[in-house]
């Protein structure tokens, strides 16, 4: 049991707005004072200190073969040695972490739930023993569908029930969470070493387009209920003027709506927010996504900040790692997979003098700023816009004018004509910024249990050195950027696990799926799922993940 | 007549997963020879043995723990015949230890993984190459006799999506003699040992229009042959280029892959092209794997640090033992005594070493402390990952009273940190 007494609560999903209050904990969830015994608590003093939920970062490419490759191809990463073993494990890595170093920074930061944004179906397996590796936090992992040749059958024969059957299959078959699309189209495209360049253009061997790729899977995945929306990786990532083919794939989400949460989450947005026809004339197309995103409420998006220094990028998205790698030169890895996805890893270094890369940095504050607190969620779409653990960097841009100008005259000039970042006056608050890394994320993936501290949810804390009520965010933001560094206390299901950056205690967390097979009639698809797997190389029986084999597995049943 | 069905392989890396296991006759139906052969009845190490005299297993994993426990700088190796399980433990027993963790890849595919660290990996899965892969070159490399089903299963005769039957795919073989492979590609094309990197650099030179810089003739080849090959390329719809040991282990090593990664770059600018190892050992992909996510490497890791470090040519079993510089090791599902150089043999024998492993073999002859294991994918379940990454469950068939490697490393690695504090 756990007394944590006089602190300041920021709490947005219960409008809690900095307001001093004890918070309890038992049996790892947070409940109402006269369910704790007050003598047998311990007791945390936390006079003047900001108490908030555990961080839950909702997208970062934290466990899998993809991470894993990266690891391997660049040595070089591992050279910063983060703890020496002892009672804890040795952990290391520079932007790359080894699994033990990715949670215990997690902790340190006060952020108790990550999700991995894209796993390949056929190799869950070996994410779930990486996500198993990752001490600390509570996980889950997402499968990626948008080029799966089963889905663009589903499709072709415009049969929703076999596609929420395949999806509902899919999703226990891989221990998964929701619902992830990358690059919908394109990366097959790539098997010929093309891609798809606008919504309408048609998949090659496939009778099927991007545009009802997306548009089938919000329904199948609407119909089903799952707890987290469609999770969009759009079209045509890291080219100059995709800004608009982002802005109609969210106007795809119009005509669906769910009461609970967003119908689509379309992520790191920040690459896919560009104006201009080329690299020589690319300007910010935040604003123009902003409006839209805003004027819908259906739609969240996050951002995909990039921090300066540096990054690997690893997405399913093949043919742009393959684009970056002809761009830049830099080694390359590719991986084509069944006939599921594929993927590519390229390293990379965000140089604030580099006109690109200033303007990449720029758009994903401007889609911060402007963006409607209640829709865009914090991330650096680790590790390829960056660390996670720069997170306070972001969160105490977004509450400063002052720290953005200071940054803004580091950086190549170039932002100043192709972005409006400097003319934003936008100062979020400290009520926002914790929604946009706590309670927000927690809603978009459907976790009713956390990002916050009312009755019921998942004691889950971070105690930060910061009194909400004595600082001025707007100019106080070196304070704050130092006090969300580093929390004084990370608690992890009522236990502490960090104090003042240091790991005291370590755990192992839950790893959550989906279980919807109840809502959709799974032999629908299994014939179509027998037949396609004449085109894998493993056996149907062979395919997917038992529960037995992970570590701590939480399902969510979808009734 | 009990069968079970979906029985995965756990001899090479094809890790073939449709055997069908004849419990009563505990014979399996479908694997080539070399599986059959593993799952059939060999002869094993009957008990835990310390210096000879047979033990209980508690017996055998304290005298373990106390040999590593006291030595300054152990050698954990092997690792590429067991389960993910086993092999996390054993990288967590090497930092506890501040012992050097090495693998069976740096004898053999890990000059593969450095040329990754050069340029990186453009590969696929063999279920794209199966279905796609309408060119497939193997580079030193006899699967007919190394991996007996790889070609029927994903490569020269699989039947695929896109590439329907042996006819409408094209098999090339480079190599320095005609291998059983060899007989069965469409164009077999032999070099000079030692010619891999000139060869591979003669395609680069044709494939970017520089075909008259050449000689008339490169590593053996004939200009017009290499033009052949490199037409053959350019015309694939979707290639692979499938290496094995004789461009690892021959002379360039590491520099050959990259140099044939940095034509795989090339060819991808025109058409699709890939390239992956041919790699040996059921698991080793998961004796690689497992280290980078717990430690960030990939095998040649050393902790003395209290930290990984990773360095090749310091930290491969071959050197550390060359140099003298472990005082105990500990062999996990391998046999160096068999297969590593006299002069690191010569150290192993003066050294106290602990062998985990289902069967005998020349390691165990050395061993101070030798503790049997139960087989993985007949006797335990565990995780393997394939050549190509794709992760399997091994099953368990058959009980046993051997104890699984696993079992055996949480044991001692609990011993362990109890002695060390």
């Amino acid at each position: 049991m756990l007394w944590i007494k006089n602190g300041i609560v920021v709490d947005p999903k219960n409008k809690i707005k900095a307001e001093k209050m004890d918070i309890f904990v038992k049996n790892g969830k947070i409940v109402s004072e006269k369910e704790v015994k007050k003598e047998e608590c311990k007791v945390i003093d936390a006079s003047g200190k900001l108490v908030v939920a555990g961080g839950v970062d909702m997208h970062a490419h934290i466990a899998g073969s993809k991470i894993n490759t990266g690891r391997t191809m660049r040595p070089e990463e591992m050279r910063v040695v983060r703890n020496i073993a002892g009672k804890f494990r040795a952990t290391v890595g520079r932007v790359l972490l080894t699994a033990p170093a990715i949670g215990y920074e997690y902790a340190k930061m006060g952020y108790t739930t990550s999700f991995e944004a894209a796993q390949p179906p056929v190799g869950a397996l070996h994410t779930h023993e990486e996500l198993d590796a990752i001490p600390m936090i509570d996980k889950g992992a997402l499968p990626v569908f948008g080029n799966w040749h089963l889905v663009f059958k589903c499709i072709e024969e415009k049969n929703i029930e076999k596609l929420k059957a395949l999806i509902a299959w899919a999703i226990e078959r891989t221990k998964g969470f929701g619902v992830k699309v990358v690059n919908p189209g394109g990366v097959e495209a790539w098997m010929y070493g093309g891609n798809v360049k606008s919504l309408d253009d048609q998949v090659p061997g496939f009778n099927v387009t991007p545009r009802e790729i997306i548009t089938m899977l919000i329904k199948a995945n609407e119909e089903l209920g799952l707890p987290h929306s469609v999770h969009l990786h759009c079209n045509n990532l890291g080219v100059p003027g995709n800004f608009q083919t982002t802005i109609e794939s969210i106007k795809l989400a119009k005509g669906f709506s769910n009461s609970k949460r967003q119908v689509l989450h379309v992520t790191h947005v920040q690459f896919n927010a560009y104006a201009g026809s080329s690299w020589r004339d690319a300007a910010s197309g935040a604003a123009e996504i902003a409006k839209v995103v805003n004027s819908m409420d259906n739609v969240t998006i996050d951002m995909g900040q990039p921090i300066f220094g540096h990054a690997t990028a690893m997405t399913g998205d093949a043919p742009f790692q393959f684009t970056l790698h002809k761009l830049t030169g830099a080694r390359w890895s590719n991986k084509d997979t069944e006939v599921e996805t594929g993927a590519g890893i390229v390293p990379l270094v965000y140089l604030p003098n580099n006109p690109v890369h200033a303007l990449q940095w720029a758009i994903g504050l401007e889609l911060g700023l402007l963006v409607d607190s209640n829709k865009v969620a914090l991330t650096t779409d680790y590790p390829n816009g960056g660390p996670f653990t720069e997170y306070p960097y972001v969160m105490a841009m977004l509450m400063s004018k002052k720290m953005r100008e200071g940054e803004l005259s580091r950086v190549n000039a170039y932002v100043q004509k192709a972005t409006g970042l400097a003319s934003i006056d936008v100062e979020k608050t400290l009520y926002e910024v914790i929604h946009m890394t706590r309670s927000l994320p927690a809603r978009i993936l459907g976790l009713e249990n956390k990002g916050h501290l009312g009755i019921g949810a998942d004691a889950d804390i971070a105690i930060y050195n910061l009194n909400p009520l004595e600082t001025d965010t707007s100019r106080d933001f070196e304070k704050v950027y130092k006090a969300f560094k580093v929390a004084e206390y990370t608690i992890k299901a009522g236990e502490i696990i960090s104090k003042n950056g240091e790991i005291v205690n370590e755990v192992f967390g839950r790893t959550f799926w989906v279980d919807a097979r109840k809502k959709a009639d799974i032999e629908a698809v299994m014939k179509d799922v027998k037949d396609y797997f004449q085109y894998y190389s493993v056996q149907l029986g062979n395919y997917g993940v038992e529960e037995r084999w992970i570590r701590k597995p939480e399902r969510l049943e979808v009734v | 007549m009990q069968v079970v069905q979906d029985v995965v392989c756990t001899f090479c890396g094809s890790v073939c997963d449709d055997g069908e296991f004849d419990v009563e006759k505990k014979k399996v139906k479908k694997f080539c020879r070399l599986g059959s052969s593993k799952f059939s009845e060999k002869e094993r190490i009957k008990a835990p043995m310390v210096d000879g005299k047979e033990v209980s297993y508690e017996t055998a994993i304290e005298k373990a723990a106390e040999i590593l426990a006291n030595a300054k700088r152990p050698l954990l190796y092997g690792w590429a015949s067991t389960a993910n399980e086993a092999i996390r433990l054993g990288v967590i027993l090497a930092e506890k230890l501040g012992g050097v963790y090495d693998q069976c890849a740096s004898v053999c595919h890990a000059p593969g993984t450095l040329a990754v660290i050069e340029e990186g990996l453009p590969g696929a899965t063999l279920g794209s190459i199966k279905n796609r892969a309408d060119v497939v070159i193997f580079w030193g490399a006899n699967p007919a006799e190394a991996h007996p089903r790889h070609g029927l299963r994903y490569s020269i005769s699989a039947k695929g999506l896109l590439v329907k039957d042996r006819k409408q795919r094209k098999v090339v073989v480079v190599d320095v003699r005609p291998t059983k492979t060899a007989k069965m590609a469409d164009l077999f094309v032999q070099i000079k040992p030692g010619y891999d990197y000139a060869v591979i650099s003669a395609l680069r030179a044709i494939i970017s229009g520089n075909a008259d810089v050449l000689p008339s003739e490169v590593g053996g080849v004939p200009k017009e042959k290499l033009i052949e090959l490199a037409e053959l390329m350019k015309s694939a719809r979707y290639g692979a280029i499938l290496y094995g040991l004789g461009v690892t282990q021959s002379r360039g090593r590491d520099r050959n892959i990259e140099n044939a990664i940095k034509l795989i770059q090339l060819l991808n600018r025109t058409n699709r092209w890939v390239i992956w190892p041919m790699r040996g050992h059921y698991n080793v992909v998961g004796a690689g794997e497992v280290p980078a996510w717990e430690a960030g490497y990939q095998y040649a890791i050393d902790f003395s640090r209290g930290y990984p470090r990773f360095s090749p040519a310091e930290f491969s079993a071959v050197e550390v033992l060359k140099r003298k510089d472990c005082d105990a090791a500990l062999i996990v599902a391998s046999d160096p005594a068999a297969h590593f150089p006299a002069v690191a043999v010569k150290h192993l024998k003066q050294i106290p070493v602990i062998q985990i492993d289902p069967f005998p073999n020349m390691t165990t002859l050395l061993a101070k402390v030798v503790i049997p294991s139960a087989v993985y994918g007949i006797e335990a379940e565990g995780t393997a990952y394939r050549m190509d990454g794709i992760p399997l469950r091994l099953k368990k068939i058959l009980e046993t009273n051997y104890w699984t490697d696993e079992k055996i490393l949480e044991e001692l690695l609990k011993r362990v940190e109890k002695l060390k504090g």
